[in-house]
């Protein structure tokens, strides 16, 4: 079981509102990926339930009872840190042993469970070695490692692959993936990253100074983002977001296109020069200055062959255009 | 150029470096070479001292005339006991300082050294007073106590010090594994800590060693330690010199030797936290 359900859960610092009161339910068993822009207060949020932080005000339940005031050890929750947060002084072993051996039980047991956990994360070589001589990868395998043994409600994890190098991240991001289909259970991932959101997430929460923006699964944040906010942060290259003229005449403040979501026509509304292109051999990606808009940009084929300052018309593809309105929500007439 | 200047510049630098160290070596030196020459030698005028005759004979007089093991066990006895006790408050001290700091513990630290700052002296009357109705006077127990006092501070800042340099993720990611209080302090927190612990300990134990204000005044022969070995050594009748001087040599012989085996470990501690 790891059902996690936040009502009303507020932080202040002195004066400072970081989380005004906020509501959540996060269902056992889901892959729940926490994502924002720095300081919008999504480690904060995962504090909180980890039991790191106090709240403020409101309340925690995990499976049922309230954890609010339960120290971190009581809610059976496990942490894979952003620094990963090895013991250096112990071997892989001991360091995966580490809550196993805190919590009392026979070493025989604890044994089998760490052998167990690291045939599971191919560590098994390395279990006599300290943190100090693994690479960033395998140190936070060990972090993972050390989280799994315990059999917790629920897995935290803050930021935990943003030490490791771009190819390394893209690996453990499919190996946390499989974890959790493997072991099905709840699983909270802070990350800053969209892409890293999008790939793993069953459900994303977009948080933006302490508030939640959008609760959705990463195809309904892509197709249909609530506000503004959502609609740029989710999507890569961001969503084209037009203000002025060209929004007014949709009948809205301002409209958004996805680069993916603008087609290069002989007709269409909007003529530009392109500025720039940038070929990914998959795709390519054009920006297009046009009068009155500003600079927008467009997905092409791997093939396309434009180049800076050759003009063109664009228009957006039917049904795919977002309007939002003063208030930035989307508009649903 | 610049190299032919420099190369200059490192010989009068290492020249006045050996200068400088053999000037603060000097006494100690001076006394070593007194402690193996006759009495008479000693006073000598004009210094003959380096060409009279070598002798152990004061030494042989220093140990029959005084208890000599007996200071020394008391000085071992003050100065580890009072640094474990010292170790035992500081730990926790340290600890709640350095990771569950409240809005005065900057204060709290500044005030706490701020008492190494005022002259012993000048509570020497209330503290004799108090170890005279105590009881404590000339006991171990009561310089334990004094010297474990007297030495907190420094043992509290040097562990803060240590202490601020671990990573709080480490300590809640032990929390999070389920750690209590004590099992975050004993299985994470000191384990990590031990270079700093160790270098805390090794000064300690030689400032305790070498305290000489608190151990003459509060203990006659009992509790006295190496400290009290010396002065008996300078006593009214008249200075000996070849005696005290092989009495302080044999007082300060242990320590030294501590040290020197221990230098790159203290060295280490000393400059912890001064280059990051």
């Amino acid at each position: 079981m790891g059902q996690i359900t936040l009502s009303g859960v507020t932080k202040t610092f002195g004066a400072t509102a970081v989380i005004p009161p906020l509501d959540l339910v996060i269902n056992d068993g889901e892959f729940v990926v926490f994502v924002g822009p720095s300081g919008c207060g999504k480690s904060t949020l995962l504090r909180l339930i980890a039991g790191l932080e106090d709240t403020s005000a409101g309340k925690i339940m995990i499976d049922g009872a309230d954890a609010t005031d339960q120290p971190p050890a009581a809610r059976k929750l496990a942490m894979v840190f952003q620094s990963y947060a090895l013991y250096p002084h112990m071997t892989v072993r001991k360091n995966i042993a580490f809550p196993l051996k805190m919590a009392g039980m026979d070493a025989a047991e604890a044994a089998r469970r760490v052998d167990r956990a690291a045939g599971v994360l191919n560590l098994t070589a390395y279990l006599d070695r300290k943190p100090g001589q693994l690479s960033g990868g395998q140190r936070q395998r060990v972090a993972i490692g050390r989280a799994i043994v315990r059999e917790p409600a629920a897995f935290l994890f803050d930021e935990p692959l943003s030490n490791l190098d771009a190819a390394l991240r893209v690996g453990m991001r499919q190996e946390i993936s499989e974890l959790h289909q493997t072991l099905k259970t709840t699983m909270i991932y802070v990350t800053h990253d969209q892409v890293e959101a999008m790939t793993m997430a069953d459900k994303i929460v977009v948080l933006n100074a302490g508030r939640i923006e959008q609760v959705g699964s990463p195809l309904d944040l892509y197709r249909s983002p609530a506000n503004v906010f959502v609609a740029g942060f989710i999507g890569s290259p961001r969503m084209n977001l037009i203000t002025g003229e060209a929004a007014v005449q949709h009948g809205a403040t301002t409209i958004g296109v996805r680069p993916e979501h603008l087609d290069i026509t002989a007709d269409g509304p909007w003529e530009g020069q392109v500025v720039l292109t940038e070929h990914l051999g998959s795709d390519t990606f054009l920006k297009v200055g046009i009068a009155g808009i500003g600079a927008v940009t467009v997905r092409g084929n791997g093939e396309d062959t434009h180049r800076p300052g050759d003009r063109l018309r664009l228009s957006p593809q039917p049904g795919k255009l977002h309007r939002f309105g003063a208030d930035g929500r989307v508009m649903t007439a | 150029m610049a190299r032919k200047s420099s190369a200059t510049a490192k010989i009068v630098t290492t020249g006045f470096a050996w200068a400088m160290a053999l000037l603060i070596f000097f006494p100690i030196l001076w006394i070593v070479i007194l402690s193996f020459k006759s009495e008479g030698d000693a006073i000598a005028t004009p210094l003959t001292m380096l060409s009279a005759p070598w002798t152990t004979a004061t030494y042989t007089e220093v140990l029959n005339r005084s208890d000599y093991f007996g200071f020394f066990w008391n000085s071992v006895i003050l100065a580890v006991g009072s640094t474990l006790m010292a170790l035992l408050i500081a730990i926790p001290a340290a600890w709640a300082m350095a990771f569950q700091p409240g809005p005065r513990t900057k204060d709290l630290l500044m005030w706490m050294l701020s008492t190494k700052m005022m002259p012993a002296v000048g509570v020497m009357v209330p503290m004799y007073l108090l170890f005279r109705d105590l009881g404590l006077l000339d006991t171990r127990i009561g310089l334990l106590i004094v010297l474990t006092l007297v030495n907190l501070p420094i043992v509290v800042w040097m562990l803060y010090t240590y202490f601020k340099e671990i990573p709080t993720e480490i300590l809640e990611a032990s929390r999070m594994d389920g750690a209590s209080l004590r099992s975050e302090i004993l299985y994470v927190l000191t384990p990590m800590a031990v270079p700093g612990i160790a270098s805390t300990l090794l000064l300690n134990i030689i400032l305790a060693w070498n305290e000489a204000f608190w151990t003459l005044r509060l203990t006659t022969v009992d509790a006295a330690p190496l400290t009290a070995f010396i002065a008996s050594y300078s006593s009214p009748e008249g200075l000996f010199y070849a005696k005290l001087s092989a009495a302080s040599t044999m007082a300060i012989a242990p320590i030294v030797i501590l040290g020197w085996f221990s230098q790159k470990q203290l060295v280490r501690g000393l400059t912890f936290g001064a280059v990051k």
